[in-house]
């Protein structure tokens, strides 16, 4: 077994683990299965839940590394990095993966600089090299269209974000036993020079990159009044609603439910395009939804060559009765 | 006040094509333009020079052609701009560009604010802005939504995550990288188009930096591409055409139920749906 072993880099809210730590913990485990390695689960916080640590250890970390300060209760770069440098020098993980997220796409750039290694960003796929035991990094690149696989053949740790909701949630296994260890952070990590002063909750509408169904509405909604009705749809499905760039540039719906390059990468369970036409830069933020269903009047829409389910027809007529009927007996 | 602006040239993704036979992108003919998302950095870096003074400076790393992006972000309204270029920084990863940039920015100080794009929109990592600030030990603040104060000591800034806006405050000298709320991006100005096209913008390479041999390109890059393919597509989409309202209903009660089958309605509504099919 290489002590070294594998780590993940959790991510917390109040005290409480967040889910995309779950799917941490599902890549992790398969990777330390392969490698014959121990799977550490790493969080910072101010005061961590200790159920929810011991959670991890029920959905297959072999060891919870946590690290407590007041500094620590929010994401702060300069505190989160020192810390995690601090464990890395003293432990030398082979592997270090995050979540792609807001959090996990700030912090492991910086420290990968400071670790002086490679990093992968945005994962959907992650295996290990029989061979050589290398980590192999498979990413889409060029909006895409073209997946690449990637390796960090010298440096250590061979660090990777991973795509939210590329994979599922690791199931818990009540009654499996790990190590638990919580300590207070080192105090020469625990200074910023970025201070937190509050916190705007956005609306929940636009809380895509955690919705497992989602309502994009595309330039064939016409006008912004008309983004009511996938407003409408969206209720009825319980799901986040999007835009695409066209609709955004126009002022119809807030930059933060932008779907696509220039906006968010999604992907949800069920995505569902209004009056959307699947332009390349569209679909680089979608197409790794699990289902596509596309609502649009043009047969040669792009949207139809990644939809599962396509209606060629009038979204104002097939989405009232598609309301009517989810909501209606 | 001293502003520096990383840059990317890119590909313009419209006229992206690919090579079916080698799965990789066909890049003769494409037109290369700023990275779209650099735009929303150049623009508030304009902005803040003119709320605070200064200057702006815009930097980038590319081939030869790269200097065209420079001229467009001077036509902009940039005061400067230095193209970092060289056979020897081909090849570079993110580790290896934000570690040429960062030597750029340093041969430029002192400077106070330095604004880059979230990510560029054909490499996608967003990383090379986190790498410079490492690199150059900065406090750094992402996806910044807008920036409310600027004084000669700290920013404020509002931060995109997840859930919402964080309100931060850095000192400077720092680092932001910013998102499309920022700022909507100005068009180039016939007198700034004129003053790019006389602007001498110095071409650094690797000497002029300081980077050894393993510190630049390919052979300094940590990953390492090691295959390419396409996406599998298994998707066939199902079509149903609906010309008038009476097959639009019909198709969205197909819609209902199909996606009933696949489970993917939330627990009430897909009781619903089910027990519409259920009465035929």
């Amino acid at each position: 077994m290489a002590e070294a072993g594998i780590w993940i880099f959790g991510e917390q809210a109040r005290g409480r683990i967040l889910p995309v730590t779950w799917e941490l913990l599902t890549r992790g485990r398969a990777l330390a299965d392969k490698r014959g390695s121990r799977l550490t689960a790493v969080v910072f916080g101010a005061q961590l839940d200790r159920a929810d640590l011991q959670e991890a250890i029920e959905r297959g970390a072999d060891r919870v590394l946590a690290c407590e300060a007041p500094l620590l209760e929010h994401f702060l770069p300069e505190p989160y990095a020192a810390c995690l440098m601090h464990l890395i020098r003293e432990e030398s993980p082979e592997i270090l993966l995050g979540a792609a997220s807001s959090t996990g796409r700030t912090l492991m750039p910086y420290v990968a600089i400071k670790a002086d290694t490679g990093l992968t960003a945005d994962c959907t796929e992650l295996d290990i090299e029989t061979q050589t035991g290398l980590l192999l990094q498979t990413r889409p690149a060029i909006g895409g269209n073209i997946m690449a696989t990637i390796k960090t053949p010298q440096h250590r740790p061979q660090m990777a974000t991973v795509r939210p909701h590329s994979t599922p949630p690791a199931p818990r296994q009540p009654g499996r036993v790990g190590e638990i260890v919580v300590r207070r952070a080192p105090p020469e990590a625990l200074t910023s020079r970025v201070r937190r002063r509050g916190f705007r909750p956005a609306a929940d509408e636009n809380a895509l990159a955690e919705a497992s169904r989602i309502v994009c509405v595309g330039r064939g909604i016409k006008k912004g009044e008309h983004v009511a009705l996938g407003r409408r749809l969206a209720r009825a499905l319980d799901a986040a609603l999007g835009g695409t760039r066209d609709v955004v540039d126009r002022g119809w719906l807030e930059y933060p439910a932008q779907i696509g390059l220039s906006g968010k990468t999604v992907t949800p369970r069920l995505y569902i395009g209004l009056g959307v036409s699947g332009s390349i830069q569209h679909l680089a933020g979608m197409q790794t939804a699990e289902a596509i269903v596309a609502i649009n009047t043009d047969p040669d829409a792009m949207i139809f060559k990644v939809a599962d389910f396509g209606i060629v027809g009038d979204l104002f007529e097939v989405v009232p009765a598609l309301i009517k009927h989810l909501e209606e007996r | 006040m001293k502003i520096l602006i990383p840059i990317k040239q890119v590909p313009e993704t419209n006229a992206v094509r690919m090579d079916e036979a080698t799965g990789t992108m066909i890049r003769e003919g494409v037109d290369a333009i700023i990275n779209p998302l650099d735009l929303y950095a150049l623009e508030l870096g304009l902005r803040l020079r003119e709320r605070a003074g200064g200057e702006v400076v815009a930097l980038t790393m590319g081939p030869p052609r790269a200097i065209e992006a420079l001229r467009e972000a001077v036509a902009m309204g940039a005061d400067h701009a230095v193209l970092l270029s060289d056979k020897a920084f081909a090849g570079s990863d993110t580790w290896a560009t934000s570690l040429a940039l960062a030597a750029a920015i340093r041969k430029l100080a002192p400077y106070d604010l330095i604004i880059c794009g979230e990510r560029a929109t054909d490499g996608d990592t967003g990383q090379v802005g986190p790498g410079i600030a490492a690199w150059l030990d900065l406090p750094l603040i992402s996806y910044v939504a807008g920036v409310s104060e600027l004084t000669p000591r700290m920013i404020q800034a509002r931060r995109l995550v997840e859930e919402g806006y964080e309100d931060l405050e850095m000192d400077l000298p720092g680092l932001i990288t910013v998102v499309k709320e920022a700022a909507a991006p100005r068009l180039p100005t016939l007198r700034g188009k004129q003053r790019a096209r006389r602007l001498n913008i110095p071409v650094w390479g690797p000497d002029d930096l300081g980077l050894t041999a393993t510190q630049r390109g390919l052979v300094g890059s940590p990953t390492r591409v090691v295959k390419i393919f396409r996406p599998k597509i298994s998707r066939q989409a199902h079509l149903v055409k609906a010309p008038d309202a009476a097959a639009a209903a019909r198709a969205a009660q197909e819609l209902a139920a199909w996606l009933a089958s696949r489970h993917l309605l939330p627990a009430a509504a897909a009781s619903r749906a089910g027990q519409e099919v259920g009465h035929g």
